[in-house]
């Protein structure tokens, strides 16, 4: 069924259940908004969202409320605005407001609000909330007291992630959102929580002062960690990935998992490997390959051992070897193993080629990295 | 000595603590110790009843015999046996410990619907509350009335809720019932927050059968199949009643499967909740049996079409669903026959404060609030003048002493700013600093507030440091006016019925005390003398007579002085902590 709605004297059509942010935003009117976040169920949180509906004594928030026939809504009205501005305040009130060394300066929707309603003098101000101790995880700072309870990351860890990994906890100027017990977080850091937060309350701690958002140049691009293929995008300063985030409107909508998310640093490790390598030496038995390789010293196989090739002279090596094998010992001493950072289309054709120019069924691939 | 005699002891939470086990237990054992001849042994009974009202008076102790009821008040242990000799045995009641003229003042002007049977029956056996016309309301209902009969007879009752809101009960029921849907719920909310409240957890343990009756008859007007209770853990008395006597209405068919044979089956679970004031609000309170943080949620959709795992549901209050099952047996007539035009039917009010009896009181609606402080509360302690009532807890606001005729109901008590809410009323007199009294709501609603939404999480925090530093003599002169306006600004702007009443202990005794706010920051002045920061003490050299217990009570040494000489007190030592002023029998410790 499809609900008549009119906004600031806009008429619009909206399915049933459409909320009036929804069809708000389907008008190109603009409404404010901190703990929204389209891909969640409703908070009604910030505040920020309300709106007057004809017919309805006090202001409510657009987010939460559904679409009903005929309905009839202001965006903004002298009152309206002055309670938005008075929530902000209030906000401010309670909020380090240390944009100068925040990372999310620039890109943080809290900062982008108090400019909007420029907010400087605070009526409110008052105690703020203080904690000494940091979470002690790997990936995810948790800088809580930049925290306006929003509850986005409480809501993706449940609703996108299912993990439930962290929750508002206490009452009142109190409440805080942490793992169960207050510990460290102990979770599967896929960092959806990172990527939803409105303000600088979260962030990767491997990004920390490398630059802000108006640095670094972003490249969209596909994630080479497994055949799923997120798209990602990289952020560019110099030639160096400084951070991976993920774009809402791509297929996967802007979720990724850690590996994705945070293991990028291979990229520019001295270590990764630009070209193909031939070994050189016959093994050496008591040693297993590849041990040392990076290192090369300690008795193991050095780098000295491998030759680098172009691919045209590494792909006749590996025919020519295959073909040699074959000969000798017969298909089946031959086997193939791929990787599981390849896509479904190249594995489909690594053992398309073991099984029908081998002619070994001996295929598998490390889908377990 | 024929008499049939009948030993009550209230056995409330109030009579409890005051040692009521510890009477009944000595009665029972000096009357078996007596050898009380066996005729008489048997023909004597003993009942743990519960609450009555007059908890200051605790244990309070009724000795029937026959026709006569005689109430003893203040009754301890070792005054068991006077009785015993006296009264019981001898016949010959003991005058000295009786109820004065006061207490049966008390009982005059209130009218008991909800309370009627509470004080009298045994809240434990199930067969006294049948044997008081228990359980035939449901007869009624499953053998003579459809479910939209019931519903219609609640809504000509013009009974409405007691949780707070004051919505129709029938309405609630009707929307309900109509909900499309295929498993309804009922709650009984008795959470009952509110700082001093204690109407749901009397009502409950008093008489448990009554609300159970109302949730099985609720229950069938929607066509709810499971109940629950929620009630805080914080009351294990009610808690345990509540068990007993939903274990025994099971017992006899009243709970459980295919009941009167009707092929409707309804059960009841209680679930515990962990004292969060929020979670009487009823979206937090489903979120909360649902095994999530209670948190609110905003409404619509309202819980009669998405409430308890998404279904139907219907939450009333205890003292609501108290009143259905009387409704149903004396009519929806007799019912509205008490109360004012829109507010029907009697209330139970938590009278506490600086009047002479504190207790629980159910009065008309209607009734005026002179005739609730001076004919039932006796009027104020030690004589002082009455400055304001506080009612509807934090919710709520003040009245002030010269505004005492007005009636109360749900529509005069909105006019002047306060609300009936769930029941609480609080008296205060000339020595209550209405700054504090507000301070005390506002840390109360500001540290309960669930944290979901800005202005009542932050809000409520400013409001309170901002009172907090007018009672420390910090206040400035805009002070009153950024109350007013963050007041506002959070009533209009939060999520749930917390936050949005929230400022209003602020906002009327800004109303009506404006005076005192000023007296505060302009003058650095508590005119009640209460906040510590703003008193001096001194003593007056014309009255020391140098008798040195202020100097030995003196926690901070603050005073010097030689002996029958007049004292002093070192200002800069002084903690204000209002020893001296207390300990001096010569009046000669000013405070100021
Ligand atoms: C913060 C807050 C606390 C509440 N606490 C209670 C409570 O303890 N008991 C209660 O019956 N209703 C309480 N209510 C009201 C309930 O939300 C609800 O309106 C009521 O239980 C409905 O029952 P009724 O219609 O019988 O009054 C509270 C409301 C709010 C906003
Ligand atoms: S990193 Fe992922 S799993 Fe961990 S808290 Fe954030 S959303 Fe939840
Ligand atoms: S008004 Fe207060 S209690 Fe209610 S949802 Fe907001 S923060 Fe929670």
């Amino acid at each position: 069924m499809a609900f008549k709605v009119t906004i600031d004297g806009k008429m619009a059509e909206v399915p049933e259940g459409t909320t009036v942010l929804e069809a708000a935003r389907m008008l190109n009117i603009t409404i404010p908004t901190l703990c929204h976040h389209p891909k969640l169920t409703p908070f009604g949180g910030c505040r920020l969202c309300i709106v007057e509906i004809k017919g309805i004594p006090r202001p409510v928030t657009s987010c939460t409320t559904p679409v009903n026939d005929g309905m009839e809504v202001t965006t903004s009205t002298p009152q309206i605005e002055d309670l938005r501005k008075t929530v902000l305040e209030l906000i401010l009130s309670d909020h380090p407001n240390d944009c100068m060394i925040c990372e999310r300066a620039g890109d943080c929707t809290l900062q982008e609000m108090a400019y909007i309603y420029g907010v400087r003098e605070n009526r409110f101000e008052g105690e703020r909330r203080t904690y000494e101790k940091k979470d002690g995880n790997p990936f995810i700072e948790r800088d809580m007291e930049k925290c306006i309870l929003c509850g986005r990351c409480v809501k993706v860890c449940d609703e996108v992630q299912g993990v439930g990994a962290i929750d508002f906890a206490y009452r009142g100027f109190q409440s805080k959102i942490c793992p169960p017990y207050e510990k460290d977080l102990n979770c599967e850091f896929c960092g959806q929580c990172v990527s939803v937060c409105p303000t600088g309350a979260l962030s990767g701690k491997m990004w920390s002062r490398l630059g802000r958002q108006k640095d670094v140049k972003e490249v969209d691009t596909t994630c080479a960690y497994c055949g799923t293929g997120c798209n990602i995008t990289l952020h560019v300063k110099g030639n160096d990935v400084i951070r991976v985030t993920s774009k809402e409107d791509t297929w996967n909508e802007g979720w990724l998992c850690v590996k994705g998310r945070f293991g990028y640093q291979f990229i520019n490790s001295p270590d990764r490997l630009k070209k193909p390598l031939i070994r050189i030496t016959p093994k050496d038995q008591s040693n297993p390959p590849f041990t040392h390789f990076a290192k090369g010293g300690h008795g193991g196989i050095t780098r000295s051992q491998f030759k680098e090739v172009s691919w045209n002279e590494a792909l006749d090596h590996i025919s020519g070897r295959l073909t040699e094998i074959k000969a000798k010992h017969g298909a089946d001493a031959i086997g193939g193993l791929s990787s599981a950072r390849c896509t479904n289309e190249e594995n489909y054709a690594f053992q398309k080629m073991i099984r029908a120019a081998v002619g070994a069924n001996n295929v598998d691939h490390c889908a377990r990295l | 000595m024929n008499k049939r005699i009948t030993i009550q002891v209230c056995m409330g939470t109030g009579g409890m603590a005051a040692g009521g086990a510890e009477v009944l237990a000595t009665f029972e054992s000096l009357m078996k110790e007596k050898n009380i001849p066996a005729e008489f042994k048997k023909e004597c009974s003993m009942h743990k009843v519960g609450c009555r009202g007059l908890c200051a008076r605790d244990v309070l102790v009724d000795v029937i015999a026959g026709d006569n009821r005689t109430t003893y008040q203040y009754i301890k242990p070792d005054m068991v046996q006077r009785i015993i000799d006296e009264h019981v045995v001898a016949g010959n009641p003991v005058s000295d410990w009786q109820v004065t003229d006061d207490y049966h003042k008390f009982h005059e002007k209130q009218i008991k619907v909800v309370l009627s049977d509470c004080g009298n029956i045994d809240p434990e056996d199930i067969g006294a509350y049948i044997a008081a016309e228990g359980y035939k309301a449901i007869d009624k209902v499953f053998n003579a009335m459809s479910p939209e009969a019931v519903i219609d007879m609640i809504k000509k009752s013009g009974l409405r809720g007691r949780g707070g809101a004051g919505f129709p009960t029938g309405v609630k029921w009707e929307a309900c019932r109509k909900a499309p849907g295929d498993r309804k719920y009922i709650i009984c909310n008795a959470d009952e927050g509110d700082p001093g409240a204690f109407m749901d957890r009397a009502v409950i343990e008093g008489n448990p059968h009554a609300v159970l009756e109302g949730m099985v008859i609720g229950a069938y007007a929607i066509g709810a199949t499971k109940g629950y209770v929620y009630i805080r853990a914080e009351y294990p008395l009610a808690v345990e009643r509540l068990k007993k006597a939903i274990k025994a209405a099971g017992e006899r068919g009243y709970l459980g499967k295919n009941i009167f044979n009707k092929g409707f089956d309804f059960d009841i679970k209680i679930k515990l909740g962990a004292g969060a004031f929020v979670c009487g609000e009823e979206t937090a309170l489903i979120a909360s049996i649902e095994g999530q943080r209670g948190m609110p949620r905003a409404k619509p959709p309202f819980p009669v079409h998405h409430g308890l795992w998404g279904k139907p549901t219907v939450i009333n209050n205890v003292e609501t669903l108290a009143n259905i099952p009387y409704i149903i047996k004396r009519g929806p007539e007799w019912f509205s026959s008490y109360g004012t035009e829109k507010s029907k039917g009697t209330k139970v009010f938590a009278l506490t404060g600086k009047v002479k009896n504190t207790g629980l009181i159910e009065v008309p609606m209607g009734i005026t609030l002179k005739e609730i402080i001076y004919d039932i509360g006796g009027g104020i302690e030690n004589n002082k003048k009455l400055k304001a009532v506080q009612t509807g807890g934090p919710s709520g606001g003040c009245i002030t002493g010269d505004m005492l005729d007005i009636n109360v109901d749900y529509e005069s008590l909105a006019k002047v700013g306060s609300i009936v809410g769930s029941g609480g009323m609080i008296v205060l007199d000339e020595d209550d600093c209405m700054v504090n009294v507000a301070k005390y709501f506002l840390n109360f609603t500001q540290s309960e507030s669930c944290g979901k939404c800005v202005p009542c999480r932050i809000g409520t925090k400013r409001l309170l440091e901002i009172l907090d530093r007018i009672t420390k003599g910090l206040g400035k002169e805009s002070d009153i006016d950024l109350l007013l306006k963050l007041s506002g600004d959070i009533k209009s702007a939060s999520l749930c019925g917390l936050g949005q009443t929230a400022p209003n202990p602020v906002l009327s005794t800004i109303k009506y005390f404006r005076e005192e706010y000023e007296a505060h920051i302009k003058d650095k002045q508590c005119p009640a003398k209460v906040c510590r920061d703003l008193l001096t003490y001194s003593i007056l050299e014309d009255f020391c007579k140098g008798c040195g217990a202020c100097m030995r009570a003196c926690p901070a040494g603050a005073i010097k002085g030689e002996k029958k000489k007049p004292h002093v007190i070192n200002a800069g030592a002084c903690i204000k902590c209002g020893s001296c002023f207390d300990v001096c029998k010569f009046k000669a410790v000013s405070r100021g």
